[in-house]
């Protein structure tokens, strides 16, 4: 027997009274804590002006970021998952994916557009984390051949900016494939000489990184992004050690020779365009 | 059985009795000359395993062989097949038929394994390795060594093999088969320096026009921290698109487990094949498991939903063909399973050599670019 008993059920307080700030006016750093007006942070290429956290944004943010007056033509807007597999843990993959589908108003886990970045050409696919963890499946496989290929045939400098998790469990064997797929059309635009640069984001693990990541002409990395092959926890299980601090952080990346520089985020524009510009595209 | 098999029978017996000091003095040799193991596996592979019986038969020793659960009902009824061969003929019709039933036991045990099983199978320590194979195939076979930047890959080994007038370079990982072996191959898992030495043997292999085989058999790439900081998956990545522009033909054989990205990183071919009882997936069912469930517990659960069997693989047009093991597993008769492999290498280089250079190069980038299934 309690001690107290609540006399109602519920919350009871009337809907007029209750005092709420709108959504969305104030940004929490989660770094440093800093409350700082969300207007102020998107100005600042959605980091922190505080400590510079960069705070992990999707699709739409790098797109209206970087595309000349957020203007660009979205490739395969509308390709969705399968099922082909029939993949089911606690929850059946299609109703995952319709879920999340609901949840983020995001259709998988990447999206591609072409446009004009500071005047130049150049085809943009970006992974969106919130997308099941940005795994990659047969759509961002799908999507980022394409992709590829549109910028192999247009002659236009690709960017691809990886945020994932890895492979696509649930699309096991399939989603394997699709890190040989992305290589696959990598290497024809390697062949034409048209220029790919990958921009490595917090977080790029998994098959991400074993596939197209790493792949860059120009490899970059936003500061502080964890990047690497096998995550941290299964590393921490296999050695059976600590890992030292900054262990697969970008910029222990770049001290092992596998980043060509770290750019913060604001800085992100100007260095692609000029990077693409001396190359002559 | 006819009654010629019986001389046969007993000095091969005798023989897997002596063979057994020689695994033990294995990690001695081991020492003393590190490569000394592939030969060791070759003599294991001609000494002790002549003929599939007389592995689970001889009961007055024990078992060479791990039995795994479902494989011990079979192992029972040979053992009582053997005890009933020193008492009665083998023309008795008793014996006859106890031998018709440990056929039919092991096809029905065999046809009906579940994915768990396969996989169980895949792993089975007796399972013929990379280097097993190669010496039994190859008439002749030069070991190469080195990634030419850090070191030498025990995990990933390669070479130059002939088989008759047929030149093959040779990579796969490379499992060991006791503790010290084992420790020594880091169980089959390549750090980067073995993904670049296994490139750099293909790249030597292009230059000379000599075609690749691709032996699969790794739980994935090592998950350690020198392999990341000297970029594991920047090394499987570089493979996988450095593979796809290979002008000599590429043959990918998953003997093994073929988990991941480790086994991707040697896996891009003309042609992709998987021995029957083998895996082959983007993850390990376990880990699976561990993930999605959030414990070990449903790794049964896992491999039936991952849909990693080689029948499953090729359903779903993600390998191109299976190759038949002997009744009962490779490991059951790996001279029987290194032949037909001999032959399907010999005959799948003659017909890529048909193709033309820039046919095979855009039929193999075609072929993984129609992988996937989405919905538009």
């Amino acid at each position: 027997m309690a001690w107290f008993n609540r006399e109602k059920k519920g919350i009871v307080t009337p809907t007029e009274m209750k005092r709420e700030a709108p959504d969305g006016l104030w940004y929490k750093c989660p770094e440093c804590k800093t409350v700082t007006l969300s207007k102020t942070h998107a100005d600042n290429a959605y980091c922190c002006p505080n400590c510079n956290y960069h705070t992990k944004v999707g699709s739409m943010q790098y797109f209206s970021l970087l595309f000349d007056n957020d203007e660009f033509t979205e490739l395969d807007a509308d390709m969705i998952s399968g099922d082909p597999l029939e993949f089911k843990d606690t929850k059946a993959y299609p109703d995952r994916i319709k879920a999340t589908i609901v949840k983020t108003g995001l259709k998988d886990a990447l999206r591609s557009a072409h446009g004009l970045v500071g005047g130049h050409k150049m085809v943009i696919a970006c992974m969106d984390f919130e997308f099941i963890g940005g795994s990659m499946g047969s759509v961002v496989g799908e999507k980022l051949a394409r992709a590829i290929d549109y910028g192999r045939i247009n002659r236009a400098p690709v960017l691809v900016i990886a945020r994932s998790g890895g492979a696509r469990m649930m699309e096991a064997g399939y989603s394997l494939m699709q890190m040989a797929k992305t290589s696959a059309k990598l290497a024809l635009l390697d062949k034409a000489g048209v220029p790919y640069i990958s921009l490595l984001t917090d977080p790029t693990t998994g098959g991400v990184t074993a596939s197209f990541a790493m792949l860059g002409d120009f490899n970059l990395a936003e500061p502080k992004s964890l990047i690497g092959f096998a995550g941290p926890r299964v590393i921490r299980e296999t050695i059976g050690k600590d890992l030292p601090e900054g262990f697969q952080s970008a910029e222990f990346l770049l001290e092992h020779g596998f980043v060509d520089f770290i750019v913060p985020r604001q800085e992100l524009k100007d260095k692609l365009v000029s990077l693409v510009a001396m190359l002559g595209f | 059985m006819e009654p010629a098999d019986q001389p046969d029978k007993k000095p091969a017996k005798r023989k897997a009795k002596i063979a057994k000091p020689a695994i033990e003095a294995k990690p001695k040799a081991e020492k003393a000359k590190p490569d000394a193991d592939s030969i060791v596996s070759k003599v294991l592979l001609i000494e002790q395993l002549p003929a599939p019986s007389p592995l689970h038969t001889d009961i007055a020793s024990p078992p060479a062989l791990m039995l795994l659960e479902f494989e011990k009902p079979i192992a029972a009824l040979e053992a009582r097949i053997n005890e009933m061969r020193a008492l009665v003929s083998e023309e008795d019709e008793m014996f006859k038929q106890l031998e018709e039933r440990l056929k039919s036991l092991k096809k029905e045990t065999f046809a009906r394994l579940t994915p768990w099983q396969r996989v169980q199978v895949s792993r089975h320590p007796d399972r013929p390795y990379t280097l097993d194979y190669i010496q039994t195939i190859c008439d002749e076979f030069i070991e190469l060594h080195g990634d030419r930047n850090v070191g030498d890959d025990k995990a990933m080994i390669g070479g130059l093999g002939r088989i008759g007038d047929q030149s093959i370079m040779f990579v796969g990982q490379q499992k060991g088969r006791n503790t010290k072996q084992r420790q020594f191959r880091n169980f089959g898992m390549a750090n980067p320096e073995g993904y670049r030495k296994a490139l750099r043997l293909m790249k030597t292999a292009e230059k000379f026009g000599v075609p690749i085989v691709c032996l699969i058999d790794t739980p994935g790439a090592f998950p350690g921290l020198e392999a990341e900081e000297r970029g594991q998956g920047e090394a499987i990545a570089r493979n996988l698109r450095e593979m796809f522009m290979l002008t000599v033909p590429v043959i990918c054989i998953v003997i093994g487990e073929g988990a991941s990205g480790g086994a991707l990183g040697i896996g891009i071919g003309d042609r992709v094949l998987m021995l029957e009882n083998t895996w082959y997936s983007v993850i390990s069912p376990e880990s699976c498991s561990s993930i999605l469930w959030r414990s070990w517990d449903y790794k049964e659960l896992a491999a039936e939903a991952l849909k990693l069997t080689a029948k499953d693989m090729l359903k779903a047009g993600l390998v191109d063909d299976i190759i038949k093991e002997p009744l009962g597993g490779a490991h059951t008769d790996p001279v029987a399973m290194a032949k037909k492999l001999k032959k399907v290498i010999l005959d799948q280089v003659a017909e890529l050599s048909l193709l033309s250079v820039d046919d095979r190069i855009s039929q193999r980038i075609d072929k993984f670019s129609a992988m996937g299934v989405v919905v538009e």
